[in-house]
């Protein structure tokens, strides 16, 4: 398992694309932004939030198909599929890879972009608490998005429309949290359920998303 | 007494929808008709709504229908990847535009409504927003069938979209009520008579309900015994190119 995730991770940083993708994708929808809505301060310190969270689950969106699709294609996933490691243990591991190279970066790298949207440096730890509890989420219900649709060629946009209406409780409670705790409000319910569907997503996608793989792979 | 699963035999299942689709059919019209006229003609308008409240003769139905055929095809594709019955898939595949079709009935006849009403087509109340997120779900699922070629694959896939799918969506539901507050209001019917309509709507109100459910059971019906058909039409081209 721990040899799996490290080829994952070694593919994903040496093939170019998948690494930077999603960080690259998350700095130029920052940075767009101010253009678009003009440079008043105020304005783009009260959306920050949303901004950063939207941004954040595109850029997640973005590589998703990158999770099963190579392995399909040259045919590690039909050994994978037949080593002796269950394959929700496989399909754990390989959402964990995705949430280590897209999830955790922007995670670390959205303080900075916060900056450039004028957010309050006090409010960077609720920044980063959110994205951290809710990324993992993200990547685990793309993995199960991604395994359904690994079969079908140019999956990408069915993928974005499968996974989409999945996003929303997540983003909902994300930037939810995000923006009471900026507003200095009681964020405690939002950040507990946020918490609670990553813990839920964790625990239980992996076995839908294996039973998608085996059916695609029969 | 015969079992519920005998359905899940092809040729039984034709042979009793055969009995009950001219019936369903029949009585969803008169149903519709009825219910329809006497809501939109026979109805006294509402002292602050004024004739707008008519629209309810159409919205309410198929709002419910929206959500029940979710729940339906939750069922069915329950039944499929427990017991296989293939009638069953083909039930949930059937129900999917149809279900599809409701949602877009009630987002349009509740901006129609909307408009003069709350003075906007388009809220980000929580309940036309939940709407919205089922209307994706439909429409994923109609595309993941669409997109696979080999029949009990996609049965299997959609399925477990269809399984997932439902959790996010109830999910989405009660999300969508901490995100924001409503400016819908409560529900139309309930069996706390107090919530109720006044009984001028409501007896017309439950006539058209009961033409949209059995208009559904017509359509499932018909749509599953056309691809019933289609099946066996491609299982005799194949068994005909064989034996050339």
């Amino acid at each position: 398992m721990i040899a799996l995730l490290l080829r994952d991770l070694r593919l994903a940083i040496r093939s170019g694309g998948g690494f930077g993708l999603g960080l690259a994708f998350f700095l130029i929808l920052v940075v767009l932004v101010p253009f678009g809505v003009g440079p008043q301060s105020d304005i783009l310190s009260r959306i920050a939030p949303g901004i950063l969270w939207v941004g954040a689950l595109l850029a997640c969106l973005l590589s998703l198909d990158r999770i099963f699709a190579l392995d399909y294609e040259d045919g590690s996933l039909d050994l994978l599929a037949t080593a002796p490691v269950p394959l929700e243990g496989m399909v754990a591991i390989k959402a964990l890879a995705h949430w280590l190279t897209t999830g955790l970066p922007l995670t670390l790298a959205a303080p900075l972009l916060g900056v450039l949207l004028n957010m309050p440096l006090q409010n960077m730890g609720w920044l980063v608490l959110t994205l951290g509890l809710g990324t993992p989420a993200l990547s685990f219900i793309g993995t199960f998005g991604a395994a359904l649709t690994v079969g079908i060629k140019r999956g990408g946009l069915l993928l974005s429309l499968l996974v989409l209406p999945m996003y929303v409780p997540t983003l909902i409670f994300g930037a939810e949290a995000l923006r009471r705790g900026s507003e200095g409000l009681e964020a405690t319910a939002p950040l507990l359920l946020l918490a609670g569907i990553t813990a839920g997503a964790i625990s239980l996608l992996p076995f839908a998303a294996a039973a998608a793989i085996r059916i695609n792979i029969r | 007494m015969s079992s519920f699963w005998e359905y899940a035999n092809p040729k039984k299942f034709m042979q009793t929808s055969a009995i009950l689709l001219p019936w369903a059919a029949g009585l969803a019209a008169v149903c519709l008709v009825v219910g329809l006229i006497w809501g939109f003609f026979f109805t006294p308008d509402d002292f602050r709504q004024g004739s707008t409240v008519k629209i309810i003769y159409l919205h309410v139905p198929s709002a419910l229908m929206a959500i029940n055929i979710w729940i339906m095809m939750l069922v069915t594709s329950l039944i499929w990847l427990i017991r296989r019955h293939h009638v069953s898939a083909l039930a949930a595949r059937a129900a999917a535009p149809i279900g599809l079709v409701m949602t877009l009935i009630a987002l349009f006849t509740g901006a129609v409504w909307g408009q003069p009403m709350w003075g906007t087509y388009w809220a980000w109340d929580p309940r036309l927003t939940a709407f919205l997120i089922l209307f994706l779900f439909y429409l994923g699922y109609l595309a993941l069938w669409a997109a696979i070629d080999d029949p009990d694959t996609a049965a299997d896939l959609t399925s477990v979209l269809c399984l997932v799918g439902s959790v996010f969506a109830l999910l989405s539901r009660y999300a969508v009520w901490f995100w924001n507050q409503g400016l819908h209001q409560g529900a139309s019917l309930s069996l706390d008579k107090q919530e109720n309509v006044h009984d001028v709507f409501y007896f017309p109100l439950l006539l058209c309900i009961a033409g949209f459910v059995l208009m559904f059971v017509a359509l499932v019906l018909l749509r599953t015994r056309t691809e019933i058909r289609a099946r066996r039409l491609k299982a005799l081209m194949a068994r005909e190119r064989m034996e050339a």
